[in-house]
């Protein structure tokens, strides 16, 4: 609930919020403008925000060069086909920690938040080997299965979080009633949940979207998302600046338009034991 | 009221989680561990032995070991500073009543969407390059130096990186707990005199305490392996000064192909990190109970 | 009835293996090259239409990364990889490359340039064609040169760059007398420093493998490179690599800039390049010892020994470096823009010389670099301005970390050879060498 402001007061908060926004979002502006620059003028020792000359060659080109709807489809299959999975084992995973209170509750959780403790740069070969002899490589099925692993531990701890804010007296209240657990759970809990389901699988689907390690790993031409897409447009050894904003935009824009339309959703649902 | 109906029901639907997470932790593990007592590398195959705690002693003794130790140190806690003071101010700020809300908050947002190479390469050549960045000619315009952020300051520099990453992720968090605070208790408080900065400390943090833990626990446990940033800006350079441990495995090992010190290095990461992780436990362990 | 059925069938997969295509999937680097080569591909595709290919693009170390953990663990990923120098003697030891035996009877391997050809053949068989090559030249401004009264030699001296560099050098109007790299990495400033190092008579490692950092010649080497570049270098030095020093050549800001031969290409393309008819070109400098701080380096296309498609990957590859191929890319994008390096008959193409204006230095580069005998001093390793052994990435790096440290002023050159010598003594001792 927002403390009751003067006009004045609206009106210095709003200049402050849009300066610093303004601030933060900068460094992504200049990229999108850079990828209307030619190479050269990106380069350029004097800079300018607006006096350029525009051009969409940098998009042309890129889209020429590499099938970004392939790594586009690629991303989004791999970003929520791991979060619907990662939420269909996480639900009545949570569920049953967060209702069914146990002394090792709490040590279990801390136990799968440490499973992510391990850095991807020290499995490397092992997981490259048992990949290898399952078929797996470069296969989104294979990116998927990584993607649920690693953010499973996240999803559960967010889902225990918000359902240990919903009363329970609603749930005791629909037991007496007679319902199954199943009944209770599909009929009673989801509903109320939604807000924090929805956005443990919007926070996934931006974490498996930008996971910049196994996908550049366990892929070659056929599963690549667009991180790898990226990857192709930084180099040692020859300048791309222009087509490097051109293919970042193409990568941060749709995220960007999920985030937005979704802003409401995720502000709801992150509500880390603060929820009314 | 769990009955024992429920609590069977309850394991049983936790079993999907803990099996996969178990498999998943256990397997990959075992290898590393197994790897990690070999002389393996995986550009001359076929030669592998066993040579017991040799690649341990390698990383451990290694020179930049202990730097790169309390490097990682310093850039989760640079990072969670950042973000979290950053975080409370910003989330205060967008809690009041603006124009155009909705699009300050995506805008504020917007940087926790970007790919994490991509962040780095667009501050490292288009913001910090000390020539023709754009830092510089502001710098040049008041007639100072330029700054050069990767010689001069390199982990600050990874460290400034990041925590514009993860800005929007806490203030995001923080931002939904500041929003369910009781403006009741906010105007009993004022009633009684109580100035901002007091209102602040005794009532506005304290009920933030629980999210404030929550995203120190997330944030550590993604910042302990930042790797991206660094590959992209500074290669760990100049010297050791922007190694963490992560980066150290990366090239003491893997870019040598060296699987059993990769693998070592990967085992000592995991006992460092779960040294972190218990220590914040002791720390904030309460918040999350309660 | 069952003769009938057999034929059928016979004929069916007779039809059905002349119809389905191959796939080749194909793993190569982002430079310009290849990814003309890519564009190109169409011709390819045209003349064998029973090959399709895919293409995997990636940024050279991630590529490499990645190739190398596949080639090594036998993957089966890719059937066409783009490796370098660096990598063929190595794998080609494991047995990990097919040898290129069935290449186009036209292919002409005899036309191959002879520096790079040695470095990817083993027991004079060639395991790896070469897409392009270069070495590493000076490239300098005419302008500049004039204005500070100095001709450049075509073959000048170390001494001479210094007298040069500081000449050229006004650090209030933006410009800076030379530019090299500082960025730490075995690929980047290492390469620059172990190629300057050959021509101040140092070397890595002795017959025995010891590590060398604590003679007299490497002293002289990185004294000599901090000390220009600390007089007349750019600001921000130490995290520049290829890219950064190309930006600042571009938009003016160097006089000189000591770099790969492809950069010539770039600097003179008026499209990019603000002082693009103002650059000249000469070998890279030397100390009158013999041997000249120029490295050598080819991007290479090979076969992994684990690929079920060696047959289509090798028309691939022979169609791909071929004589044909530079025409092609001479007539779509111009004489100046073909992968250069590789073949002699380039060389002796006049239009080819007369478009490109680097096209002689870079010959000439090429063909001074030995990579079986880079040192003034013997040594028991290959590679101009790399060590040929699986262990240099790592040492390379953590060696690239201490020279950039020294660069940028955080510790002496003494130092940062003293610790570049323990930590290559260690990381050798690790390794079990001498082997």
């Amino acid at each position: 609930m927002s403390i009751n402001n003067t006009h004045k007061e609206k009106i210095l908060y709003s200049l402050l919020a849009w300066t610093i926004s303004g601030l933060l979002f900068f460094p992504i502006l200049w990229t999108i403008i850079t990828s209307f620059k030619t190479e050269a003028e990106a380069i350029s020792a004097s800079p300018s925000l607006f006096m350029f000359e525009w051009t969409l060659e940098n998009y042309r080109d890129v889209l020429q060069r590499s099938p970004y709807f392939l790594h586009f489809w690629n991303s989004v299959v791999i970003s929520i086909g791991s979060s619907l999975v990662g939420l269909c084992i996480a639900i009545p995973a949570a569920w049953s920690m967060a209702f069914v209170q146990t002394p090792r509750t709490k040590n279990l959780l801390m136990w799968m938040l440490s499973t992510k403790m391990l850095p991807p740069v020290g499995v490397l070969i092992p997981i490259y080997l048992l990949f290898r002899d399952f078929g797996l490589l470069d296969t989104k099925l294979g990116l998927v299965i990584v993607m649920t692993l690693i953010n499973l531990p996240i999803m559960i701890w967010m889902l225990y979080t918000y359902f240990r804010e919903i009363p329970k007296d609603i749930l005791e209240a629909a037991r007496m009633d007679g319902a199954s657990i199943g009944a209770e759970i599909v009929h009673v809990l989801m509903p109320i949940a939604l807000p924090g389901i929805a956005s443990t699988l919007l926070l996934n689907v931006i974490l498996a979207w930008n996971e910049a390690f196994w996908t550049l790993i366990l892929t070659a031409a056929n599963a690549a998302p667009l991180t790898a897409f990226i990857a192709s447009y930084s180099s040692p050894e020859g300048l791309f600046y222009a087509k490097l904003s051109a293919a970042s935009a193409m990568a941060i824009i749709p995220i960007l338009i999920l985030g937005w339309f979704s802003q409401k959703q995720l502000v709801r649902g992150l509500s880390f034991g603060a929820v009314k | 009221m769990a009955t024992t109906q429920s609590r069977t029901l309850a394991r049983f639907m936790l079993m999907p989680a803990v099996l996969l997470l178990l498999a998943w932790m256990i397997v990959p593990l075992c290898m590393t561990l197994y790897f990690s007592f070999l002389d393996y590398n995986l550009l001359t195959p076929g030669n592998e032995e066993f040579i017991g705690f040799l690649n341990y002693e390698f990383f451990l003794t290694d020179p930049a070991f202990m730097a790169s130790f309390f490097n990682t140190l310093l850039l989760v806690g640079g990072v969670l500073i950042i973000t979290i003071g950053g975080g409370i101010g910003l989330a205060i700020l967008l809690d009041q009543a603006i124009w155009g809300r909705n699009y300050v908050r995506i805008l504020v947002l917007a940087p926790f969407f970007v790919m994490p190479t991509v962040s780095a390469l667009v501050w490292k050549n288009m913001l910090m390059n000390p020539v023709n960045g754009l830092f510089a000619h502001f710098t040049s315009l008041f007639g100072m130096a330029p700054i050069d952020f990767f010689a001069q300051i390199p982990l600050l520099s990874i460290i400034i990186i990041v925590s514009w990453q993860w800005l929007p992720f806490a203030t995001l968090i923080l931002l939904t707990a500041i929003q369910s605070l009781d403006s009741e208790q906010l105007e009993a408080a004022d009633l009684d005199g109580a100035g901002p900065i007091s209102k602040f400390f005794y009532i506005v943090l304290p009920h933030l305490s629980r999210a404030i833990t929550a995203v120190i626990l997330i944030e550590t446990i993604f910042l302990l392996s930042i790797f991206a940033e660094i590959l992209v800006t500074t290669n760990g350079g100049p010297g050791y000064e922007s190694t963490n441990i992560t980066y150290l495995i990366y090239t003491q090992s893997l870019l040598q192909f060296d699987v059993g010190g990769g693998s070592a290095g990967g085992i000592v990461a995991v006992i460092i990190a779960n040294i972190v992780a218990i220590f914040l436990m002791r720390l904030i362990g309460k918040n999350l109970e309660g | 009835m069952n003769m009938k059925k057999a034929v059928f069938g016979g004929l069916t997969l007779l039809l059905s293996n002349i119809v389905a295509a191959e796939t080749i999937t194909i793993a190569t680097v982002n430079n310009g090259d290849m990814i003309t080569m890519k564009e190109l591909s169409g011709d390819f595709t045209q003349k064998n239409p029973g090959i399709e290919l895919k293409w995997v693009t990636l940024e050279e170390n991630i590529l490499r990364q990645r190739v190398t953990t596949d080639v090594a663990t036998a993957g089966g990923q890719y059937d066409i990889m783009t490796i370098g120098t660096y990598e063929v003697p190595i794998w080609g030891k494991q047995g990990w490359l097919t040898e290129l035996n069935k290449l186009d009877e036209n292919y002409d391997e005899a036309d191959l340039l002879p520096a790079i050809r040695s470095g990817l053949s083993i027991n004079d068989k060639l395991y790896a064609a070469p897409f392009y090559g270069e070495s590493s030249m000076v490239m300098y401004r005419t302008d500049l040169m004039k204005k500070a009264g100095l001709t450049m030699p075509k073959a000048p001296t170390w001494a001479f760059i210094k007298k040069a560099a500081l000449a050229m050098t006004d650090k209030d109007a933006g410009v800076y007398g030379i530019c090299l790299r500082g960025k730490a990495g075995w690929g980047e400033n290492v390469a620059l420093l172990t190629s300057m190092s050959n021509s101040f008579g140092a070397r890595w490692f002795d017959e025995n493998w010891k590590p060398q950092f604590n003679t007299q010649e490497w002293k002289d080497t990185l004294d000599f490179y901090v000390d220009i570049m600390t007089e007349a270098g750019p600001p921000g030095a130490s995290a520049n690599g290829f890219n950064e020093n190309l930006a600042l050549f571009q938009t003016g800001k160097c006089g000189m800039w000591i770099d790969a031969t492809v950069a010539g290409g770039f600097v003179t393309n008026v499209k990019d390049s603000e002082v693009a008819d103002k650059v000249g070109f000469a070998l890279a400098p030397d100390n009158g010892l013999g041997k000249r701080g120029n490295w050598l380096w080819a991007w290479t296309l090979a076969v992994p020994a684990s690929s079920q498609k060696t047959d289509a990957a090798m028309k691939f590859i022979s169609w791909a470096t071929s004589k044909d191929y530079a025409a092609l890319v001479a007539e779509k994008k111009g004489w100046a823009n073909v992968p250069p390096g590789t073949r002699t008959s380039l060389y002796n193409n006049p239009e080819y010389m007369q478009a490109a204006p680097f096209a002689e230095i870079t010959l000439a580069s090429i063909e001074s670099a030995d990579p079986v005998n880079p040192t003034v001093k013997p040594v028991p390793y290959v590679g101009v301005q790399f060590v040929a052994i699986p262990e240099f990435q790592g040492i390379g790096t953590a060696v690239g970390q201490q020279f950039s440290a020294a660069l940028a002023g955080k510790m002496t050159v003494e130092q940062a050879l003293m610790s570049s010598q323990r930590l290559t003594e260690r990381a050798m001792r690790k390794a079990r060498y001498p082997k």
